[in-house]
């Protein structure tokens, strides 16, 4: 097989990338949609239900609604940063996207994996490291907009997902221990198979903890409830976007959603086997299927868990971050790293 | 993009055609504004809660930043102290924007003919739909709401005297 051409190469990539970022503008409108119904179905009501059928054309409404609303900048406020933030947010939310694998690698059309955008040799690295630039866009919003609500929070945001990242990230560590490479492909090979012959040989039953503090960790960084503290309405009005009105705060709307899709999808593919499941190996179009399915269920829970649970305060969740999930994941960290080493056939690096 | 359309016909269906676009998300998405004064505020709470369910409507959606918000239920009564923070507060709200008299109150000073409330919202802010009432019923208030929703259905945004004389200064 000779080299393809380049040209191809590159036509394949800008399409996967594009159609990549569609799926995820529509997946964030219709969970809005979802989110919507889902809670007030939890709240024995109804939900949108008069645009289309089961109000299937609500995020349309609102999108139109949003884009004709008056463009605003408020007074005194850094103009540059404050129309650059929204879309830093954005965009960082959708890069991450980019290193998550929702398909086999083994599919490909003209040498390129179809079913993931990039495969950079760090592939959780880069995830960690973008979702912390999303940070800024939440700081530099909250600063510009010359407002004390905005800039109060905008520094809880900033400091609660500082605290939560490391715990995230020492969670992380246990899942690369096993799998001996940091690369996100090969840390969904590693989970393939199955455990007594019948359990999927997933990281959530050899990690659960890890798992468990992942998925609090997670909730905490995209600003979900119970952890959204930053936009808490009855202390700081709507935190760092209470100046932004109109399509910029949907920017943020969209960097929140798509930051949640993209903690489910990096959940997905460290702990539940990404895009494996049944009959994958024959038919291998079934990956991004499964994958779909797992990101929903797990968006079915966060969704859920913000019916249930009331907002923590500042106190609590900075010794939830502190003294709960550090030392846990420390602990994590240990005793995988203990068992690796005695029993190396565990881990993939050896 | 003159809007003044001078009888053209083609521009004049397109021009309508996307009215009718702007009007439909605009009544189907209208973003009440989190603001409750005084015992209205509960009605307007069973309003967005179970059996009435504001949200079918795509109302649910109370922001709590005058920036997000497209309507203001001004729900109970307006002190004078309280005059100018609301119209603080309606100032702050972005265009276009809407305002809904909730009872007898906000609507002409109800029971409270004193020298300390405002009798009647619409001395400071323009006003779109009064409902009757003290307090007005959820259903009420969502009857109203609708009537406001057939208004907004009614609107011309992009060939408003306003729009216009905006053009005019461009």
């Amino acid at each position: 097989m000779g080299s393809p051409p380049i040209l191809a190469v590159l036509a394949v990539i800008v399409a996967k990338a594009l159609v990549v970022i569609v799926v995820l503008l529509t997946a964030f409108a219709y969970m809005t949609w979802l989110e919507r119904r889902l809670i007030s179905r939890f709240q024995v009501r109804i939900g949108p239900n008069r645009v289309g059928p089961f109000g299937l054309m609500q995020p349309l409404a609102d999108g139109i609604k949003l884009f004709f609303k008056e463009d605003f900048v408020p007074a005194g406020a850094d103009k540059v940063l404050y129309y650059l933030a929204p879309g830093l947010a954005m965009v960082t939310a959708f890069t991450a996207f980019a290193v998550i694998p929702f398909g086999p690698p083994d599919v490909q059309l003209f040498g390129v994996p179809l079913f993931q955008i990039s495969n950079p040799n760090a592939g959780i690295l880069f995830v960690l490291a973008v979702t912390s630039i999303g940070i800024y866009g939440i700081i530099l919003g909250g600063w510009s907009s010359n407002s004390k609500y905005s800039l109060l929070g905008a520094l809880r945001s900033s400091a609660q997902l500082i605290s939560y990242e490391l715990g995230v990230g020492l969670a992380i560590v246990g899942v690369v221990l096993l799998a001996g490479t940091l690369q996100l492909p090969e840390i969904v090979k590693e989970q393939s198979g199955f455990f007594f012959g019948f359990l999927p040989r997933w990281n959530i039953f050899v990690q659960p903890l890890g798992f468990l503090l992942l998925l609090i960790g997670a909730t905490a960084e995209t600003n979900r409830p119970p952890f959204d503290l930053p936009e808490s309405e009855q202390e700081l009005v709507a935190g760092f976007h209470t100046e932004y009105g109109g399509m910029k705060f949907a920017a943020f709307f969209v960097a929140e959603y798509v930051n949640v899709i993209t903690a489910s999808g990096v959940a997905t593919t460290l702990f539940l086997g990404g895009w494996q499941g049944p009959f994958v190996d024959q038919f291998p179009i079934l990956g991004p299927l499964w994958f779909v399915v797992k990101i929903f269920a797990f968006a079915f829970f966060f969704i859920w868990i913000r019916a249930t649970l009331p907002r923590i305060r500042y106190d609590q969740l900075m010794d939830v971050g502190w003294k709960l999930l550090v030392p846990l994941a420390l602990l994590n960290l240990a005793i995988t790293s203990v068992i690796v080493l005695i029993w190396p056939s565990l881990g993939g690096g050896s | 993009m003159g809007m003044n359309t001078n009888g053209n016909p083609v521009l004049t269906t397109t021009v309508e055609a996307f009215e009718k676009l702007i009007n439909w998300g605009r009544a189907n998405a209208v973003w009440p504004f989190q603001f409750g004064l005084a015992c209205c505020a509960i009605e307007m709470m069973a309003t967005a809660s179970a059996r009435f369910d504001l949200a079918r409507f795509g109302a649910e959606m109370m922001r709590a930043s005058p920036r997000q918000s497209d309507l203001m239920i001004v729900a109970g009564r307006v002190s004078q102290k309280m005059g100018p923070v609301l119209r603080y507060l309606y100032d702050q709200m972005l265009e276009p924007k809407w305002v809904i008299a909730m009872g007898d109150c906000s609507s002409c000073g109800g029971v409270y003919n004193n020298y300390a409330v405002i009798q009647g919202v619409d001395k400071i802010v323009p006003v779109d739909v009064y409902v009757a009432g003290c307090p007005p019923s959820p259903d009420n208030l969502l009857y109203g709401f609708m009537k406001l929703q057939e208004k907004i259905a009614k609107d011309h945004p992009l060939r408003s005297q306003k729009v216009l004389k905006e053009l005019k200064t461009l």
